[in-house]
Order: C-alpha cells, then structure tokens, then sequence
C-alpha cells in the first residue's frame, strides 16, 4: 500500500514536473522581449523596457454606427472610406471621410458617441449651385465652430461658418512651382491648422519650401518653416568628377517635405515629416516645433532624440525607422506622435524624453494598419487608421495619469510633490527611469544629496549626479576638516616627539 | 603537520625573487631614464621576463578594474554587457601582436631586437600608465563634471608617456635611429592590421570549410534516414 502511495506521488511529481517544462514558454514573459507586451519605453543603454500601459484602448468608432438622413429622407449608415483627417474641438470629433467627400460630426457625451450631421455641401452666395467636396484631407474647427477644409481633389482650401456658408477660399496661389509653366504643379492642399491670428497654415503634397501661409482675407502670403537643406560634403565633392548626365541622374540636394501640421496651446506649430535617409533616423528631426519665423525650438534633452523607435530589426515585412505622420500636443508641453511604419505612438515629455510607446501593427483592438491622425478630447487619444477605417480610442490609465501629475508638478516647480508621484509610477514600474531622476532632484532639493546621488546614479544621470555629488563632497569636507586638521596636528607631534626621543637616547648614548 | 612544508621557498628560490625586485624596480629607473634605461634593459640584463610578465598583468588588473571602479561620470559603461574575457584579450591582443609584428618587421630592417627583448621593452613602457592609473581611477571618483578634465589630463600624460617609452625602447632595443624608429613603428601598426586581417580570414575560412563538411553530412544523412 505505502509503496504503491509512493509510486502514486512519484508519478504526480513527475507530471507536473513535465506539464511545468512544457508550460514554460506560454506562460512566462522575458524581460527582454519586446513583443510580449503592449506598452514600453527606453532605458539608459537604449535597451526596451516593458512598461505597464499607460493608454488603454476601450472601443472603436466606425462609420457605420451614425446614421444620416439622404436627399430623400432615407437614414443610411456608410462606412469611412480612406479617412485621412480628423479633429476635435471640445467633444465634437470632426471625421474627414475623405473616399465618401463627405465630413462626419460625431459628438461624445462621456457615454456614447452620436452622429451630429453629415457635411457636404457649401452654400456660397457668389456661385448658383452649392460647393461640393472633392477628397476633403483635413478638417480644422476653430472656437467659433467654423470650419477649414482642405478640399484636396478641388485644389482649394474652404473657409465656412458653421452653417457651411463659405467665408472665404483659398485657391491655387500666384507662387513657384505652382505658377511655374514647365512646372505646371497642382495645388494638392492635404493637412492644415489656423494659428490665433487667423493665419492659415497649409501643407500640400510634394511641396518642400514648407508651409503655404494664408492670411486673414486669403490670400497666400508666404512659404515657413522649410526644413534646412541637408548637405552631404561626400556628394558635393563627387559632383565635380560628374558629367552633366550623371549629376541630373543624381537625387537633388532638397529641403524635406512636411506631412502634418499641429498646432500647441502656446500657439507654436508641430510638423512631423517622414523622408529621410534610414541611416539618419535619430538626426533627421521628424518631428519639429516651428516658431513664428520657421525655426525648430522643439527641446530635445532627453538622452536620446524623439525619433520613435531607437532600435527596430527588419521583421513581418515592417521595414526600417519609425515614421511618424501625426503629432498631437497636450497642455504640459508633452506630444504624442504616431509612427506609420509599426504602428505605434509615441509620447513625449516637453524635455523630449520618452514617457511610453504602444501600439502595433495588427487587427486587436489598440493595433493599426495604418494609422493617420492622432488627436485627443481631454486626455482620451483617438486615433484614426486610413485602412481600417476607424478610430481607436484610448483611455489614460492610472500609470499614465501619475506620469502626466508628476510632470504637471514638476513645471509648478512643485519639485516635492512631483516626487511623490513619481514614487507612485516607481510603485506600478520600476525600470521607469523618469522617475528615479524626478524622485532624485526632489531629494537634491531636500539637501539629502547621498540619496540623490544612489537615485542619479540608478539611472546614469550625469549632470544631476555631479550637482548632488559636489554637495555631497562639500558636506562631507566641511564636516570633517576639524578630523584632517587634529590629524594632521597628531602627526606632525608624534613626529616631532619621536625626533626628541631619538635626539635624546643618541645623546645618552654618546655620554656613555 | 604537512602543510608546514609548503613554504614559499619550495615553489619560489630567493634567487629568482631578488632578482625579479631588482628588475621589477629597474622599470622606475627606465621611465625617467628612457634610453640609458632600455639599452640597459637588454643589453647589461638588468631587466627580466617575469617582471615584464608582472607590468602586463598590472596593466591588465587596472584596465579590468577600471570598468568597475571609475566613477561613472568618466566611462559610462553598461555592465551587463560586459565580457571579462573580450576585455582581457582587449588589452593582451594588442600587446602581443605589437611585439610579433614589431619583431617581424625589425628583423627584415636590421633590428638588433630578438622578441623577448621586444616584449620586454613593451611591457617596461607600460610602466607610466600603470602608475598613473591607478591613483587616477581612485581620483575620478572624487570629480565632478566640470572637474573631469583632471581626470582625461592624467590619462593623457601617461598615454603620451607610454608612446614616448615605447619608442625609445624600440630605438636602444633595435639600435636605430629616431627616424627608423618612427618609420619602424608605423611598418608595425599596418602589420598588425595584416595579421589580424588574415586571422580574421583565416578563421571565416575554417568556418566556412566546417560548415561545408556539415552540410555534407546532413545532406548524406537526409537522404539514407
């Protein structure tokens, strides 16, 4: 009986044991496998670390879940078709439904998203029939509700008031390569913004000179904020050793072309552009914030440059760097910018530090195909995907809150009780280097500079370790100069009476 | 009761320990007097093997303990992607390939150099960057930022000092003049490029051999499974 008990627990032991060995893969998650989670950031070497999420995704918004009366009176529901704009104003999202030519306004009552009407048509008071949209691009709402339309197939920009009464048009403006007759370029208006003077900016495809500013009344006033020529010294001195043919043949030394437009709370522009060479992904810039006169102020502190992805293999068919083609802009400075390339966003603080990554390519809920807009109604992302023609919206979870408190604390220069939320998002994930240093110059602040340096140090923060460290070494010094100098002076005694006894057991001797 | 008879002196005779201080303390005696120094080295015996032997593994023992014990803010270096066994070969590599293919190269140019005395004039040289080493790693962990410069001025001299030492252990070691000496040593560092090219070809070569032979084998093996 015992024996047979015996043989009965070696047998269980055993296929547990096996069941264990054969489970393994399933249910374990490496740290260093970046594909098992959803969210995830950059550490200090460039390495990722997996991050709980800080957006959650919580439903899709398709087009045919709003239903609009025809002509006739008839209630249709029609599916986006190649969506490429959005925009929000307050809790109304406006959907470019640019394969339809036609404008969706959907409205969001913290519970469920209604259709609000289906813009069309454009009534102006100098033409007899009504104006009709030709691939609306992208769509900007000001406060007033009146609304700015890239009319992309039609080659104009719209102004209307909220009952679509046209204010103004913005045509094919008297400017090279548009003027130009061997040119002949058409004016293919795709993303746009207005700034709080009433100016509007207008990126249009295969334009490189930068944005097409409009002015109040319409009319084009000038190109800003092209990109510098990138100038490679190589090429330039190869060009002297080519034929004629040859440097025609050459791709030409050209000023990069913008995607998108946004605009912050501050009134600067963000752009984001996406044609760069793969070997200069982390110098190019792809994301940009322009000043009045077209310069790049975007701070890049972080320790590595708000490029997206820092590593990437060449895997399933998703090929090279990160390309980024919307950003969207909070309050604190911080952007969101969304890469085409895998499908991820990714968030930025406004020191250009990565604060998380997520997203993917794939058909779950929170994964693209190809994601185009990125926008937000509070701290809610809702972003649109070109293919699958829908808009995902993601939800600020409890991490990701603590994250946007911390920083919201940090610029009050309420250094304290950013570090207190920062010990919170340490709670939900320690490998958050943000929040070691944030934790770290909080307790430089409290002159506690031995663990500032250990929080510094975690994290390799090398300016702040030096400025706790130098602290640190002043305290200690002060601290100790009286044990250096009772030292010293026991020493220099010790010597000094070793001398005389020596001295004096020579003379001793000697008078023997 | 037998562990007594395990002495120091069963393993090591005092000759051999006398001598290997003495030459062990001629290296202070080199670097300030380079070229009395390295012509004394070899020609009067006044240096050794051994001691030579103890300099690389200093010199060894520091750069390890450098990866550990400097302060961060002078090599910020990820220790989870360290292997002990790259760095060492990191340092001895270089070391003995200098030695081969200054030896090589001398031999062919009328240097009066044999390799022992080559290694010996290499390792003594060494000597500088070893004093200056170790303090200096102890001393970085006392800077801050602005003050690393201290730490990279230190550094350099004994990079400076080592380059000067070698040369002039080349010229007494080989009998040359300034110029060949210079000449000799560029000859050497191409040389040592070729060695390691041809290791690295050889190496691909052998894998790529094996590898044929195994594919061989499977392919034998698909066909009679």
């Amino acid at each position: 009986m015992r024996k047979i008990k015996k043989l009965g627990s070696l047998l269980a032991a055993t296929a547990i044991a096996v069941s264990g060995i054969f489970s393994f893969p399933s249910d374990t998650v490496f740290a260093d496998d970046a594909s098992t989670t959803y969210s995830y950031t950059y550490d200090i070497w460039g390495d990722v670390q997996n991050s709980p999420d800080a957006y959650r995704p919580t439903k899709h918004i398709s087009g045919d879940m709003f239903e609009f009366e025809d002509a006739d009176g008839k209630a249709t529901a029609k599916n986006f078709v190649e969506p490429q704009g959005q925009f929000i104003r307050g809790n109304h999202i406006f959907v470019c439904d640019t394969g339809n030519n036609r404008i969706v306004e959907i409205a969001y009552d913290g519970k469920e998203f209604k259709g609000v009407r289906e813009i069309k048509e454009f009534h102006d008071a100098d033409a007899e029939e009504p104006l009709t949209l030709n691939k609306p691009y992208d769509i900007y709402v000001t406060k007033d509700m009146e609304m700015i339309i890239s009319d992309y197939g039609n080659s104009r920009v719209l102004h209307v008031d909220k009952d679509c009464n046209v204010i103004k048009i913005m045509t094919t403006p008297d400017v090279t390569p548009f003027n130009d007759p061997e040119d002949a370029r058409v004016f293919q208006p795709q993303k746009l913004i207005m700034d709080t003077a009433g100016r509007i900016y207008v990126q249009a495809e295969k334009i490189n000179k930068g944005l097409l500013e409009f002015d109040t009344s319409g009319n084009f006033t000038q190109y800003v904020g092209a990109s510098p020529v990138k100038f490679n010294m190589v090429d330039y001195i190869w060009r002297f050793f080519m034929t004629e043919k040859q440097i025609e043949a050459q791709p030409q030394f050209v000023p990069t072309e913008y995607n998108n437009v946004a605009i912050d709370s501050e009134g600067f522009m963000y752009v984001t552009m996406s044609t760069f060479e793969e070997a200069e992904y982390r110098t190019a810039n792809p994301v940009r914030r322009l000043n009045s006169t077209g310069s790049d102020i975007l701070v890049r502190n972080g320790n590595d440059p708000p490029c997206g992805d820092l590593k990437y293999d060449n895997a399933g068919g998703y090929n090279g760097p990160s390309k980024f083609y919307d950003v969207v802009t909070f309050d604190n400075n911080s952007y969101c910018c969304i890469d085409q390339t895998r499908g991820r966003i990714f968030a930025y603080d406004f020191q250009g530090n990565l604060l998380y990554a997520f997203g993917g390519i794939g058909n779950r809920l929170g994964y693209f195909r190809k994601p185009i807009a990125i926008d937000r109604m509070g701290d809610s992302l809702f972003v649109l995907d070109a293919q699958y023609s829908n808009i995902t919206v993601f939800e600020l979870t409890e991490f990701g809150e603590l994250i946007n408190k911390a920083l919201r604390e940090y610029q009050n220069a309420d250094y304290d009780k950013s570090a207190e939320y920062w010990n919170d998002v340490l709670r939900l994930n320690g490998n958050y280097d943000l929040a070691y240093i944030g934790v770290g110059r909080a307790l430089l602040r409290q002159d506690k500079f031995d663990e500032a340096m250990e929080y510094f140090k975690t994290k390799r923060d090398r300016r702040n370790y030096s400025k706790a460290f130098e602290q640190y070494r002043k305290d200690q010094i002060e601290d100790h100069i009286g044990d250096f100098v009772k030292a010293l002076l026991v020493i220099l005694v010790g010597v000094w009476l070793i001398k005389k006894v020596r001295k004096i057991q020579k003379e001793v001797r000697e008078c023997d | 009761m037998r562990l007594k008879k395990l002495k120091l002196s069963s393993f090591i005779s005092k000759e051999w320990l006398n001598h290997f201080g003495k030459t062990l303390k001629y290296s202070l005696y080199v670097i300030f007097h380079p070229f009395d120094g390295f012509w004394d080295l070899t020609h009067e015996k006044r240096g050794s093997v051994g001691a030579a032997n103890f300099l690389v593994f200093l010199f060894l023992l520091l750069n390890i303990l450098k990866l550990q014990f400097t302060s961060f803010l002078v090599s910020n270096i990820n220790l989870n992607r360290i292997n002990m066994w790259v760095e060492i070969a990191s340092v001895i590599a270089p070391i003995l390939l200098w030695c081969v293919s200054n030896w090589g190269f001398t031999t062919l140019m009328d240097g009066k150099g044999r390799l022992k005395e080559v290694y010996m004039g290499t390792a003594y040289a060494l000597t500088p960057m070893i004093i200056i080493g170790y303090p200096n790693m102890i001393l970085s962990n006392f800077l801050t930022i602005e003050e690393i410069t201290f730490y990279t001025f230190f550094d350099t001299l004994g990079m400076i000092w080592f380059v000067a030492l070698v040369l002039a252990a080349m010229m007494m070691i080989h009998d040359y003049s300034l110029s060949k000496t210079v000449f000799s040593s560029i000859l050497t560092l191409v040389g040592m490029a070729v060695i390691v090219f041809i290791l690295v070809v050889f190496f691909s070569l052998i894998s790529d051999g094996i590898a044929y032979f195994v594919s061989l084998y499977q392919e034998i093996q698909f066909r009679f499974y």
